[in-house]
């Protein structure tokens, strides 16, 4: 990748050099001084593929949110995918052929790797549409605002994941009685550059391991992973904060302990134990705090964009998907007037567990004027999405409340 | 140190591109504007005297975006400061401590609006639909 800009030794050819510093409008005075094969952000393919409507909110590293309506697909095409990147992506080049996977830790009877030829030829291949959600998603709707990425609603994706089962490969290798969680590790580049340093190394409980649905996989939507999103291999795990599919995955420990790997810790990814007011101090302790495990109840309206304008007499056919964590949606409603009358949405089953299910609705409003439609999912156990933003937390974690749209009716 | 300050330029040089490449802008939910009568057109920061030693002090490992999506007190603005010196191997600021939360307090505080559970639809863009 970007081999045209750097020379045979990884530095970049004087008319790159060149080219940015008209870019810059200097000269690139340190630029011997730059890492080799370090690729400048202007030539950065993060954005390659994706929608032009995608928004950025962080470029360094890339972070990429998608708008509601660019979701309407079932399984959502990999130029409308979010992007949450907690490091830098690998800047060495990747041969996929001589990638490897090794299983290890404590709890494994033996240390093992795997080429991914090695993975494709020894175990039977799965294909699952899975939704991978940010644990972050919706935090903009904390107040008081909370530290990280201000995800509106868009840090979430249900793609079609191929790879094989990691319950099959764990069964391979052996584990021990003691195993009780596993946590990946990949290759990308801490932002400090300091090789030494781990990005993000997460996992699940081994009993979430095991599911059918966990898989490694090499393939999104019937091709190769795109590098942005963990080629040449990752981890996928359906239902849970996206932040435990680890991209550009060379590496599962199974430990017999809960995994402390980078990010388990303090508030990463966790809620506090007992809920607190907004905005309210707690100690980063684990008694204070429990790791997110299955993500809430949750829907959207992606049919149509916010802002249509109807003429009067014209019904409404709205549409979106919902999904629930671990668990499946029993049931959508919308409401036209603020949540005081609801009616009940058309609902699919899933392709397959941990899959989103596509909804939708025809609505028709009594008279002309400005409307809010609103949708709220409700799962199997009976929950419900809120319509008031949930409990505040300090890491701005599991907004699931209802999703809305404004709508004139002229 | 001297790692830092090759990295420092190769980060300067990175983010101009990055700037070049998308317009920064403010998350289309966001409540808050600046309060700056001008902005950096590379990061999308405010301009003011000390908005040079914020560049270089807080844009060599992160995005600007980073600074851009947040308002904070002083006090938390110097915890995340804290918090990167922590995990992130950010450097003693020494005298520029002072400077970078001076600027950050002032161009980056919270809004004093109410706080709400929903607040009203902002920004909506009208358009007829067709279907």
């Amino acid at each position: 990748m970007n081999s045209h800009i750097h020379n045979r030794r990884g530095f970049l050819k004087k008319s790159a050099l060149t080219t940015l510093a008209g870019m810059v409008g200097t000269e690139i005075v340190f630029a011997k001084n730059m890492p080799p094969h370090h690729v400048p952000l202007a030539f950065d393919e993060g954005l390659a593929g994706k929608h032009p409507d995608m928004v950025v909110l962080s470029d360094k590293p890339w972070n990429v949110e998608t708008p509601p309506h660019l979701l309407d697909d079932a399984i959502t095409p990999v130029e409308r995918m979010f992007i949450r990147n907690n490091g830098l992506i690998p800047e060495e080049k990747i041969d996929p052929s001589a990638w490897t996977l090794t299983i290890k830790g404590e709890s494994v009877k033996q240390t093992k790797t795997y080429k991914i030829s090695d993975l494709k030829a020894k175990f039977k291949t799965y294909t699952y549409q899975l939704v991978l959600e940010c644990g972050g998603n919706g935090r903009s709707g904390y107040v008081p605002q909370t530290s990280g990425n201000q995800w509106d609603q868009g840090a979430v994706s249900c793609a079609e994941w191929t790879g094989v089962r990691l319950k099959d490969i764990l069964n391979d290798v052996g584990l021990k009685d003691d195993a009780v969680y596993i946590g990946y590790y990949g290759k990308d580049l801490h932002p400090s550059r300091d090789p030494s340093k781990v990005v993000i190394s997460r996992g699940v409980p081994i009993k979430k391991a095991l599911e059918e649905e966990t898989l490694i996989a090499w393939a999104l939507n019937g091709k190769d992973l795109p590098l942005m999103h963990g080629f040449p291999l990752r981890l996928v795990v359906g239902g849970w904060p996206a932040s435990v599919s680890g991209k550009w995955l060379h590496t599962i420990a199974v430990r017999n302990k809960e995994h402390d790997g980078a990010k388990m810790d303090g508030h990463s990814y966790r809620v506090p134990r007992q809920t607190v007011m907004p905005g309210e101090k707690l100690a980063e302790t684990p008694e204070n705090f429990r790791i997110i495990e299955s993500m809430p109840v949750k829907s959207l309206i992606t049919f149509p964009k916010t802002g249509a304008m109807l003429d009067a007499g014209k019904s409404l056919a709205l549409r979106g998907h919902a999904w629930a964590g671990d668990v499946a949606v029993k049931e959508v409603m919308t409401s036209i007037d603020y949540g005081s009358t609801w009616q009940k949405a058309t609902l699919n089953a899933a392709k397959n567990r941990l899959a989103w299910q596509q909804w939708s609705a025809q609505l028709s409003f009594p008279q002309k004027g400005y409307y809010e439609v609103w949708a709220r999912a409700i799962d199997t156990n009976g929950v419900s999405q809120p319509m008031v933003i949930p409990a505040w937390n300090p890491g701005g974690y599991l907004n699931n409340a209802c999703h809305r749209i404004a709508v004139k009716v002229v | 140190m001297k790692t830092n300050i090759v990295f420092f330029c190769a980060a300067v040089v990175a983010f101009c591109f990055a700037a070049i490449r998308r317009e920064p802008s403010a998350h289309p939910s966001a409540t808050l504007t600046a309060v700056a009568d001008s902005i950096d057109k590379e990061t999308g920061l405010a301009l003011d005297p000390n908005f040079m030693i914020v560049k270089a002090q807080c844009t060599s490992c992160h995005s600007p975006k980073l600074i851009l999506q947040h308002r904070f007190t002083r006090d938390e603005w110097l915890s995340k400061i804290r918090w990167m010196q922590r995990n992130h191997k950010l450097w003693d600021l020494g005298e520029s401590e002072k400077t970078v939360l001076d600027y950050l307090a002032k161009h980056y505080a919270p809004s004093q609006s109410a706080y709400s559970r929903r607040e009203a639809l902002r920004n909506v863009k009208w358009y007829k639909l067709e279907k």
